[in-house]
């Protein structure tokens, strides 16, 4: 029987159909019921049923003894000690001196008991969530221009615009299922048009009609540019801006006088004028338009701005509120838009009440019934490390999430929890970054075990369902939650017995004292955030809830659209133009730090690792942390591609592989952020990020740091794989890599090895010398070569080299399925080719089909294929999520490129 | 072998330019004495091995005299004297007497029972000691010696082999090889007394045993020695021929007599002198072109490869596989798959080859050896053979 849930990974939020397979995994499709994706799974989501073992999960509460090492104990004992800690130190230094650090990875329901403790009983507003971190600029423009924390439209939208553009989105690899909407709608009418802003030529680009690769950070330029241009070619839809906004003339004021001329812009810009019109015109002519943005935007130093020069372009054309227009964006997080609905921000209360309004604080507190209510707003994530690290925050309970990995200047994160009092972190795995500083850790439920509701980009509830039973002593966070209120004395308020009762709660304070828009009477504040029509489910109600967007009905309808009627949530219900005026980022390239430093995720991974650093066939498409940038100024720093590099900023170092991506502009680098001390030696971005934040968001600057490269210089480069996990200490750099029946690890060292074959041997752990064991030696340019069988069964093998031109690791990896290596593969194995070239597939390119470069380039070749399409017909690449489709073309191109040649 | 090759490369080159004559102290036709080794373990019939019977001769007109040998050769006159008294003038002499095998100069070895392994008189002595006795002793850890020990050994006899060093095959291969070799043999049954000198025989009017340097001995009914082989040159010498080790020729495999010529294991080229086939089969080429009066060959002694005539050990060596100061190594060991390869590097250049268990690329390697093939680009790659270096379309770059 398989159970309906939501995916757990990005903020499309697309419906699961998963069901417990008795050997422990489990097996899911994409729900066809669900709207977000009607049937769709991008690859990360198809390989969930990968990932739900228990392997490095924590199953059980431990604290951390005088030892300095972790000790199982009761759940008693862990919420005693962390309810005793929390009220000692409250006690001596007031509610301000505690802290939560959350997640959009909670459930709403989880966000709305922690959030209820802080802010309510605890009395304090530090509660910060690592949507802080991906969505908070979104938030503010949001709440700049239309008065609240809404996304306008829905994803049918896109699906009906003319013109849809993509600002900072690589959504071909973030956002998978949207961009094939987006993709599918595009085929289906061929007048569509897709234009990419980016400075990096990504996979989203091989779709786009017209790319437009951006100077790092100048966005508002681009925006205040295209809002000038169309208020001069008479764009404006003049009724709309008279009958429904305000603030026109400030905020054209500022954008003519910084961007009133195109040309200027686009020297700015670094674009093409022509390209730069181009935009600026489709945009001007297309009624139907919708923006996407995503963390290109946000994660600015002016994010916000960002954010409402953009929506300023759509208010003034009046493009909004109406089927296939809009500002729209797109989260990166399965429940950041459920978080902020409960007020998991440090700067709003709750149900998208303010702190600061003391109406909004009495609704609130009176619903609750709670001793006291914050009334000012607590700390941002990156001020929250900071004051810990400074001794004003002297405990802190971080939920699911790992900011020692993702926040900026993440090393005086490091340095922080190692100062902080009490550190209880509430996780799914036992060994994380931020673990390593916890003094409790609480085994929470994962996704599969948890229960309750996520909202996605298109504010579309949606219920996660358990189809897995709770795993050790493992528990869902609220009840986590509640226990450690009771013990901290507040007895009332956290009675909940069921998350369904959490839920009822949330819902009935989005509709209390929520006032019809313009209504006056002074104790009722209207919101758009309205789930009034779920607000009376009972327990069997709520566990059949289909997917319903928000605001929902008292007849429980919900609504795709907001705005239509051209009512916004400010005072006098008229969404606001915001002057923004453009600024580069705060920290600027200079002689010591040349280069710019974008961080982002990768297609095939999500955040640190922890989930879909388990699933084999998403570790294949790029499986070790690197440092994407042009060849010109690899050549500068002195790197090579396929060597090792340090990149380096005023804040910190991380040690990563060249790679011409091909899509960098000169003057930039690229590095994902997934890798974690769990998973390589060295190659947390978030080290090097500047802990620079945008002024009115609070959001890291992640898309901008100064950095320096230089070589990483190492004697010898190796790889090895093994049936087993290995202890990874010695090598200067390494990264470890999850095969199907096998562990990968990339190596590098400093020091040249005196005996590589007995420190092969002490590094695959092979102590026995009469050990089946190949070997091959060039000692004098220290190429070695060695691998271990048991009874004909490849164990491991290692390879050794001065250079990092070593084998490809695909067909050496395919010999860990085979019970026996028969003489021929035998003979190749330490050359790591088998004798019959056409057995080597190449690199992976479709991840879920596992279908190789090589595979899918001979086909090309031989086949005379010429699109997409055909190849998904003849190896089936690229017909399941679709998130290699870009990568097909380019590879078409080519190959045909080679043949013309 | 050296001089019947000759014979057949002149007839190809000028058939009727001369009336040849040939004396062989042997009562056999030309036979390959290669494969004395697969005649004693039985894999091959003394037919087998015939590479000319007399009746090849006859059909060429070639006037034979078997067992038969040369005893005089009367240069001033260039007149030839046989054993049985037979005399004929020539134009041209070749000399392809071979070599002898070393006897070791020790008490004993003059006792019936105790052999060379040359010829197939050799093998058949060997073959009746088998049928006879049980136990059997083989000098000499090299190639003959081995091939000997494994023969005998196949033939149900209990076999020793004795070694001065504790490498086997030390002229051929390196440490590495020589303990899988060792370990092989073993498995085969035979026992190995290895750094071990012999002392010398004893026995009443036949061998009956050997003793060794340090005291200890051991019974044996035939002892077989292959300490190595020396050129036969006496015949030469005493002709008055001017010799060192070997008949003394330059590159025309001309002697210091212009009229006479030499070939083979007899010879001495520069300094070196010969024990394999493949200098022999050049020499022969050249010679004969020169013996046609063409002139236009020189031979140039060249790098020789080795192999080990012993079914189920496939063991090849080539050029200089000791290696040392200079030259670098490419090794792959494959223990349970008795497999161990190594080439020895000089520059740019594979200078020398030892293959064991997998010697299905010796040939390529020695051909590299030979054209001093620049294998820069494919030194990754060499040690796993021809096959893995052929140019691919697409080299299939690392991940």
């Amino acid at each position: 029987m398989s159970v309906a849930t939501t995916c757990p990974y990005c903020g499309v939020g697309c419906g699961v159909l998963a069901r417990a397979a008795p050997d422990g995994s489990a097996q899911v499709r994409g729900d066809p019921a669900h709207p977000a994706n009607a049937g769709r799974l991008c690859v990360k989501g198809a390989a969930l049923g990968e990932t739900v073992d228990l392997q490095g999960r924590l199953l059980y509460p431990a604290l951390r003894g005088a030892d300095g090492a972790l000790h199982q104990v009761s759940w008693d004992d862990a919420l005693d000690r962390v309810a005793g800690t929390f009220r000692r130190i409250i006690d001596a230094h007031g509610p301000d001196a505690v802290a939560f650090y959350v997640s959009g990875q909670l459930l709403t329901e989880d966000y709305y008991v922690v959030n209820k403790l802080a802010k309510g009983y605890i009395g304090t507003a530090n509660i910060d969530t690592n949507s802080r971190l991906c969505m908070s600029s979104a938030v503010a423009g949001h709440k700049r221009a239309f008065g609240e924390d809404v996304v306008p439209g829905c994803y049918e939208d896109m699906e009906q615009a003319e013109l849809i553009v993509l600002v900072g989105s690589n959504a071909a690899w973030c956002h998978p299922i949207v961009f094939q909407r987006i993709a599918k709608a595009k085929e289906q009418q061929a007048n569509r048009r897709l234009v990419v802003i980016d400075p990096r030529r990504t996979a989203t680009c091989e779709s786009a009609d017209l790319h437009l690769p951006i100077k790092p950070g100048t966005d508002v330029w681009l925006f205040n540019g295209l809002l000038a241009f169309l208020f001069q070619q008479g764009a404006m839809d003049a009724r709309f801006v008279d009958a429904h906004t305000q603030g026109l003339e400030r905020a054209l004021e500022a954008a003519q006088a910084q961007a009133g001329d195109p040309a200027q812009v686009a020297r700015i810009c670094g674009l093409q004028l022509a390209d730069l019109l181009a935009f600026y015109r489709w945009f001007a002519s297309c009624e139907r338009t919708v923006s996407v943005f995503s963390q290109g935007v946000n994660q600015s130093s002016s994010g916000t701005d960002k954010v409402n020069s953009i929506i300023n372009c759509h208010l003034l054309a009046g493009r909004i509120g109406k089927p296939g227009m809009g500002p729209f964006s797109i989260t990166g997080q399965p429940n950041a838009m459920g978080g902020r609905e409960v007020g998991g921000l440090a700067n709003v209360l709750a149900a998208h009440l303010e702190l600061a309004d003391p109406v909004h604080r009495d609704i609130v507190q009176s619903f609750w019934g709670s001793p006291r209510v914050a009334d000012r707003a607590g700390l941002k994530a990156v001020e929250l490390f900071q004051a810990i690290d400074e001794g004003r925050v002297k405990a802190v309970w971080i939920m699911a999430t790992n900011p020692v990995v993702s926040l900026p200047d993440a090393d005086r994160v490091k340095r922080a929890l190692a100062r902080c009092e009490c550190v209880v972190s509430s996780d799914v795995v036992s060994h994380t970054d931020t673990q390593a500083f916890a003094h409790v850790l609480l085994p929470a439920l994962a996704w599969g075990e948890k229960d309750g509701t996520v909202t996605n980009s298109e504010r579309r509830l949606s219920r996660q369902r358990a189809f897995l039973p709770a795993p050790g002593e493992a528990r869902a966070d609220w009840r986590i939650v509640c226990e450690v209120a009771r013990r901290m004395g507040f007895t009332q308020g956290f009675e909940f017995r069921h998350v369904h009762e959490i839920f009822l709660e949330h819902a009935r304070l989005t509709a209390h004292r929520n006032a019809e828009p313009g209504c006056d009477d002074s104790h009722r504040v209207h919101r758009q955030l309205n789930l009034e029509g779920l607000a009376h489910l009972d327990r069997g109600g709520y566990d059949a809830m289909t997917p319903v967007q928000w605001p929902v009905q008292a007849n429980g309808m919900g609504t795709s659209r907001l705005f239509a009627d051209g009512c916004y949530a400010h005072a006098d219900g008229r969404a606001r133009f915001v002057a923004t005026e453009a600024r580069m980022p705060v920290h600027a390239p200079d002689r010591e730090y040349p280069l710019v430093l974008n961080t982002g995720r990768i297609r095939d991974q999500w955040h640190s690792m922890t989930r879909t650093g388990k699933a084999p066939r998403l570790t294949g498409h790029l499986p070790e942390p690197f440092v994407d940038m042009h060849p010109h100024d690899a050549l500068r720093c002195g790197v090579r591609e396929g060597e090792l590099a340090r990149v380096r900023s005023r804040w910190g170092a991380m040690v990563a592989r060249v790679k011409h991506g091909g899509g960098i502009l000169a003057g930039s680098v690229f590095v994902p952020i997934h890798w974690s001390d769990q998973f390589a030696s060295d190659a947390r971005v978030g080290g090097v990020v500047n802990p620079v934040v945008d002024p009115v968001s609070g959001e890291p600057e992640f898309k901008h740091t100064p950095v320096s490269v230089e070589p990483f210089p190492v004697r010898w480069y190796g790889f090895s794989l093994s049936r087993d996990a290995l202890a990874a200490n010695g090598p200067s750099y390494w990264t470890s890599i999850r095969g199907e029946q096998f562990r990968r690890y990339e190596i590098a060292h400093r020091e040249p090895l005196a005996e590589c074959g007995r420190w092969a041997r002490g590094w695959l752990g092979v102590t026995d010398p009469e050990a089946d064991w190949l070997e091959y030696e060039d000692r004098s340019t220290g190429v070695y070569r060695a691998a271990y069988l048991i009874n004909d069964r490849i164990e491991a093998c290692v390879f050794l080299a001065p250079r990092p031109d070593l084998p490809a690791r695909q067909w050496l990896a395919s010999l860990f399925d085979c019970e026996r290596l028969d003489d021929v593969d035998r003979a190749a194995l330490l050359i790591g080719e088998p004798a019959n070239p056409a057995e080597s597939t190449g690199p992976m390119v479709c991840s879920c089909f596992g279908v190789g470069r090589r595979t899918i380039c001979d086909a090309i070749r031989a086949q005379g294929l010429d699109t997409p399409a055909s190849i998904t017909a003849l190896l089936r690449a690229g017909g399941n999520c679709g998130s290699c489709v870009p990568e097909l073309r380019q590879l078409i191109a080519q190959v045909r490129a080679q043949a013309n040649a | 072998m050296a001089g019947m090759r000759t014979v057949e490369e002149l007839l190809q080159l000028a058939p009727g330019l001369y009336d040849i004559t040939v004396f062989g102290a042997e009562p056999y036709g030309n036979y390959n004495r290669i494969l004395l080794s697969m005649m004693l373990s039985g894999e091959k019939s003394a037919d087998e091995i015939m590479l000319h019977a007399p009746p090849w001769y006859a059909e060429r007109g070639i006037d034979l005299h078997l067992g038969d040998p040369v005893v005089r050769i009367d240069r001033r006159r260039r007149r030839v004297h046989s054993s049985k008294g037979v005399e004929r003038g020539y134009d041209r002499l070749l000399i392809a007497t071979g070599s002898r095998p070393v006897v070791l100069p020790l008490p004993g070895s003059d006792l019936p029972g105790v052999i060379g392994f040359r010829s197939i008189d050799d093998v058949e002595h060997m073959l009746q000691a088998a049928q006879t006795c049980r136990r059997a002793v083989v000098i000499g850890g090299g190639l003959l010696g081995i091939e000997a020990a494994n023969g005998l050994s196949r033939r149900g006899m209990q076999v020793t082999l004795v070694h001065r060093s504790d490498v086997l095959l030390n002229q051929q291969i390196d440490v590495q090889a020589s303990g899988m070799l060792i370990r092989n043999l073993q498995q085969r049954g035979l026992s190995l007394r290895l750094n071990t000198e012999t002392a010398s025989f004893y026995g009443n009017g036949r061998v009956e045993g050997v003793t060794f340097a340090d005291g200890s001995r051991i019974d044996a009914d035939l002892v077989v020695m292959a300490v190595g082989v020396r050129p036969d040159a006496a015949l030469a010498k005493a002709s008055g021929l001017y010799c060192e080790h070997g008949i003394v020729v330059d590159d025309t495999l001309q002697t210091y007599d212009p009229h006479v010529y030499a070939v083979g294991e007899c010879v001495q080229h520069r300094r070196a002198t010969f024990g394999l086939v493949a200098p022999a089969w050049e020499q022969a080429l050249v010679c004969a072109s020169h013996l046609a009066r063409f002139g236009h060959r020189r031979y140039r002694a060249s790098r020789t490869a080795t192999k080990l005539k012993v079914t189920g050990i496939d063991l090849y060596s080539a050029g200089d596989f000791i290696g040392g100061a200079g030259t670098e190594d490419l090794v792959l060991r494959d223990p349970r798959r008795g497999i161990y390869k190594r080439l020895v590097l000089k520059g740019r250049q594979v200078v020398g080859a030892v293959l064991y268990g997998d010697i299905g690329d010796g040939g390529w390697y020695f051909d590299l050896i030979q054209s001093a093939t620049d294998i820069t680009a494919m030194r990754d790659r060499l040690l796993f053979g021809k096959h893995y270096c052929q140019p691919a379309a697409d080299a299939g770059a690392a991940a």
